[in-house]
């Protein structure tokens, strides 16, 4: 079982990195859409400060839509999926040792990119200390949820667009408790409650997300 | 072995085939043949358990392959219209994930013998993108080498070979019949194998 994920991992991750350009266009994307805002509202302190959080985590969420499409179409195109699905292991294994890999090269890159950024709003170290926790808690939670919507809309034309219009709405708690976090920090408060309801949702979608992922694939092979 | 009672099948609205049966022992080879569009590889694809029939029983060694589902896998081997390989793999990365995917674990050696075999000697590091047509067929091919199943389910294995690989494909194929394997598969190339009855299923 545990040779198996370990597999589709490493193979997930040597294909990325041959593949440069895709992990560098997520966070690119993430590094601009948040650079955009400081020009875009005014380079107003205290207002910046406000925002920061919502903006670092509404930015995550959106980058992590852009390299949800490729999780499993690639794998769709050259036959690659057929084969998994025949593997005489669990596809929902299979399928988590892919949700984990696509977090590693979307996911992380970000939650590393996050400070920098937070900087540039000039958070303080204590929030900046949460965004963090809170990133890394909730973006596996976003690849997972995506994972679903992917391989629901796999092989669909315009498969893109429909991906995010299903998958956002799915995000929003994750949204919700993240920034919640750090205005809770902010504010003096204890951001305890938060952040384990963000560990709850990870918890969650740890169990069913690989199984419901692998019954959407099967649905879509037909 | 394989047995099948009074499959039935569709595309959409179309029926593609209705009330087929066969049986498929040991040390058989069954080619499927047909018309494009006949239903060739919706069969081996419903074989595979890709596609749900609408009727009929498909079974594998008394029971059904829905039923058995992991334990069925282990013991077939499909390759399909498709290579599943990835371009940014090489030969040898390619065909030691894919054995790794089926649950064979495969040292480098093993892997390089396959590869030798299916005549792709120096090439095995090569990235498959580099490679022709053909040769990325083979590289599909090898796994046929390395894995122990007992049924081999072939969807146009001929397609973009050579005669030499062809022939080649001929002797690994009568090596698994006489091992007591099974083949089902279909081709518009003609395949011989030395020793074996070849039964043919025509869909119309």
């Amino acid at each position: 079982m545990l040779g198996l994920l370990a597999l589709v991992i490493r193979r997930d991750l040597v294909l990325a990195m041959r593949r440069r350009a895709d992990i560098l266009t997520t966070l690119i994307f993430f590094v601009m859409v948040v650079s955009l805002f400081p020009l875009g509202v005014g380079p107003e302190m205290e207002m910046l400060r406000r925002m920061a959080a919502g903006v670092l985590w509404v930015a995550a969420l959106l980058s992590s839509m852009l390299s949800l499409g490729r999780l499993f179409s690639a794998d769709y195109q050259d036959g690659t999926l057929e084969q998994m699905m025949l593997a005489p292991q669990s596809l929902s294994m299979l399928v988590l040792g892919k949700m984990t890999a696509h977090w590693m090269v979307s996911g992380l890159p970000l939650v590393l990119m996050a400070p920098v950024l937070g900087l540039q709003f000039d958070m303080p170290a204590q929030a900046l200390g949460i965004l963090i926790v809170g990133l890394l808690l909730g973006t596996p939670v976003l690849s997972m949820i995506g994972a679903i919507g992917a391989a629901l809309t796999l092989g669909l034309r315009g498969g893109g667009v429909l991906l995010s219009l299903l998958v956002l709405p799915l995000c929003i708690p994750v949204l919700i408790f993240g920034t919640g976090a750090v205005e809770a920090i902010t504010a003096g408060l204890s951001v305890a409650s938060h952040l384990s309801l963000l560990g709850a949702l990870l918890v969650l979608a740890l169990v069913f997300t690989p199984w419901v992922t692998a019954q959407a694939l099967r649905i879509s092979m037909e | 072995m394989l047995e099948v009672s009074n499959l039935a099948c569709s595309r959409g609205d179309h029926r593609l085939f209705s009330g087929l049966g066969f049986a498929l022992h040991p040390g058989q080879i069954m080619q499927v043949q047909g018309a494009n569009g006949s239903g060739k590889t919706s069969l081996l694809r419903t074989l595979c358990g890709f596609l749900t029939p609408d009727e009929g029983e498909i079974t594998w060694c008394g029971k059904s392959i829905r039923e058995l589902d992991e334990e069925y896998y282990a013991e077939m081997l499909y390759l399909g219209h498709l290579n599943a390989i990835k371009d940014e793999l090489s030969a040898l990365e390619n065909l030691r994930i894919s054995a790794g995917l089926s649950g064979v674990e495969l040292d480098e050696k093993e892997a390089m013998n396959a590869l030798r075999r299916m005549g792709l000697r120096r090439r095995e590091r090569l990235p498959t993108k580099v490679l022709s047509q053909g040769q990325r067929r083979r590289v599909a091919l090898a796994r046929l080498l390395v894995s122990d199943a007992k049924l081999w389910i072939l969807d146009e294995p001929l397609t973009a070979l050579d005669v030499g690989a062809v022939a080649l494909i001929q002797e690994l194929v009568a090596e698994h019949l006489a091992r007591h394997g099974m083949v089902i598969f279909t081709t518009h190339q003609p395949l011989e194998v030395a020793g074996a009855e070849m039964r043919s299923l025509l869909l119309s």
